[in-house]
Order: C-alpha cells, then structure tokens, then sequence
C-alpha cells in the first residue's frame, strides 16, 4: 500500500510536453513573442453562415438566424520554430456597424490569451488587438497583439495560402500604471 | 518459491487495498451546493449539450474514448496539444432558446493529484452572444467526482455503460470559493469581471464513446454595480 501511495505521489499522473518558449525582450521593456499559423495546414475548423467553404466538409453549420453574422474559426498555432503549441479560435462577428474578432489562444503547457482585436486594421500595417485577460502564466499579462497575414506561393484550387502572424507584445500588468502598457508596447 | 508468491499477492492485495481506499476514501468530496446558489447577484445561466457528436464541432488527439466531430475534422496528435480538445458548441439560454456560440478548449491539469481527490482540467471558454457581446471564461475543473460515480462504474459494468443521474459541479478554480474567473470582452460585459461556475448533468456514459446523454450550464455571476456600470 505504501510502495502505492509513494508511487503515486512522486510520478506525475499529468506530463505535457513542452516546447522551449522563444521570447525575446523588447527594446522598449517587456517581452515579444511570434506565433504562426499556416493556412491551410493548421486550419481545423471554419464555419459561418452563408459561406461555401466549411472545414472539415461535413460540419453543419447552426443555421439559427442568431448565427447570421458569425464566423468562427479553429487552428493549430506554431511557435517561431515551426512546432505547434497549442490550439487557438477566432471569432468574427457583426454588432451592428461594427466588427469584432476576438481571439482565444490556448497553449496548454502555459496558459490562454484573451485577445479584443481593433475592427480595421491601420492601412498597410497589423490589426491590433488587447490582451484583455490571460490565465496561469499570461494570467498578469498586459500587452498588445499584432494580427498579419502573411501570402504565400498561389495556389491551384482556389484556397488561400499563407500564414497568420500573431505577434504578442506583453509586460506585467503589476509594475505598470494603469494605460501605460499600451503606450510603451505600440 | 512460497516466499515469492506471498511477496507477489501481498504488493497486489496492497495496491489493490489502497486503490480501493483511493476510490472510496470518505475524507474526499464534492461541494454539493454551488458557490452561485446563494448570490443575491443575477445570474446568465447557458446550456449546452456534452455529447460531442451533438456539438458543432469537437477534437482531440483522436485516441481518447470521445471521438472527434465531424469525423474527418482534423485531430490535436502534436505532442504539446495531445491532451487537450476543442469544442465548438451552440449554447442555450435558460428558456432553451438559441443563445450564441461557444468555444472551448481543455487540457490535462499537470496539477492533478488523485491522492488528494483532484483529477484536474485546465480550460477556458469563449463565449459569444448576438447582440450582447463576449466574455471569458477561465477555470480549473476537477473531474474526480465524475471519475469515481461513473467512469468507474461504467468500466465495471459488464456492459461498459453507467446509467443513471450525476449532477455536479465540475468548476473548482482558481476562484477559492470554487469559481470560475469570468472576464468581459464587448458588448455590455465590456469590462466585466465576474464569476462562473460550470456544472454538468450526465445520464448515459459508455466506455466507448463517453458520455451519451448529458447536458453542462455555464453559470455566471454578473455584479448588480458592474450590470449598472454598463
């Protein structure tokens, strides 16, 4: 009984793999981080209403008028490395006149991000987006992430080629006044 | 050769002893009540279905007993996301009415420690309602009590199915009362920070498959001065 209980004390029912974290530190302070998605490898998952398109083939779309304006989308997010860490979700929907896309990233060794994207992005530069809240490791994070989309060569059947860059730019929302995070990060 | 086979049924009767002790020990349990069920505070209660092939879209690493939906959706086999999932889900207010989208994505909790009764899964929701807005929800959940009353007795059944009622609350963090922490994203939870529970009612769970017939409820606690905030 006890060569039980000391074994199941000491072995860690839960490991997960890590990747080694590639952060960088900003000149400006605080920490910079680049993860990737390649479309349409890392694309699990996008449905919305009235949009030819879905993956996987099968999925059925809710066809409740609520989902009128709603896309939603599931990748695969990589790290500088080129090696998936985690899963992420991107939401884009229409209030009224105005565009929201939120971003949920999942790293599951680490943490998630809850990210408030602006509606149009700045001509010719990112979209950026909020950190609004993090959770474990990004949990007393505040930062900025830049959304980009990066083309790649042309593709045969029509699908877009390329990557999403998600570059996040975060300090710790402890050691600044309030407001400040965002100055010192754009 | 005598001493051996004694050695041998001795550590097996033991392991066996302590895993029995393990699963009935009367020292772990589950909160009954929820840390909501008393607020003075309105609450949003959503529903959704737990049975993934109800869902709009549900993965993993392709391996677990839940299997991924639609079929051929792409599956989380990479070895840093291989005990996570993802659920795409419509979400149901308290009229079981349609109410908006939600997103969520759980992992194994490397914090999980079954001698102390906490089998446990980091997640988080997105949560999205037309016309209302976002929030997000993040939580440590302990998945104990579910393993104990019917994981088990489901893969003791000659059948490898339990029937029956379970109702509980899966939410056991990081909030110390056993809540969720709920922050707003748009809309009127702009700003919001507010507390969740999640709950889950299972009636059917089968060794292949999980769980046939259940229903969870995102319980979240939107403060009167914050509700009036905004």
């Amino acid at each position: 009984m006890l060569a039980a209980a000391g074994a199941l004390y000491t072995i860690p029912v839960v490991d997960q793999f890590r990747e080694v974290s590639i952060v960088t530190v900003a000149p400006n302070g605080g920490n910079s981080e680049l993860f990737h998605i390649n479309i349409p490898a890392d694309r699990v998952m996008i449905g919305a209403t009235g949009k030819d398109g879905d993956v996987p083939l099968e999925l059925a779309w809710p066809q409740d008028k609520v989902f009128e304006n709603i896309g939603t989308e599931i990748f695969k997010v990589r790290n500088a490395k080129d090696a998936v860490i985690g899963v992420a979700a991107r939401t884009v929907a229409k209030e009224g006149d105005t565009d929201l896309t939120d971003w949920v990233i999942h790293l599951p060794a680490r943490g998630s991000l809850f990210v408030n994207m602006e509606p149009q992005p700045e001509a010719g530069r990112a979209r950026i987006g909020k950190l609004r809240t993090g959770s474990r490791e990004f949990g007393d994070l505040s930062g900025l992430i830049a959304e980009s989309w990066v083309s790649g060569s042309a593709s045969e059947d029509g699908v877009p080629r390329g990557r999403i860059e998600l570059r996040a730019d975060y300090v710790s929302a402890s050691s600044l006044v309030g407001g400040r995070a965002e100055e010192q990060l754009r | 050769m005598k001493y051996i086979i004694a050695l041998i049924a001795g550590i097996l009767s033991g392991a066996a002893l302590f895993l029995l002790g393990l699963v009935y020990n009367p020292f772990i349990g589950e909160a009954a009540l929820s840390p909501l069920a008393t607020t003075d505070s309105k609450t949003l209660t959503l529903g959704y279905s737990a049975v993934a092939s109800d869902s709009v879209m549900y993965t993993n690493d392709g391996e677990s007993q839940v299997s991924p939906f639609p079929d051929k959706v792409q599956q989380l086999w990479e070895a840093p996301i291989s005990q996570t999932n993802a659920m795409v889900t419509v979400l149901t207010d308290s009229r079981n009415q349609v109410a908006g989208m939600g997103i969520k994505m759980a992992s194994a909790g490397e914090n999980t420690r079954l001698l102390e009764g906490k089998a446990l899964v980091n997640s988080v929701w997105y949560v999205y309602l037309p016309g209302r807005g976002s929030f997000f929800v993040e939580q440590t959940e302990n998945y104990w009590g579910y393993l104990r009353d019917i994981i088990l007795p489901a893969y003791r059944s000659s059948a490898g199915t339990w029937k029956g009622i379970w109702t509980g609350n899966v939410t056991s963090g990081p909030g110390t009362t056993g809540t969720a922490r709920v922050s707003g994203g748009t809309g009127e939870f702009d700003g919001m920070e507010m507390l969740g529970v999640e709950s889950l009612s299972v009636r059917t769970w089968r060794v292949s498959g999980g769980p046939l017939a259940a229903d969870g409820w995102l319980t979240i606690e939107m403060p009167d001065d914050q509700l009036a905030a905004n």
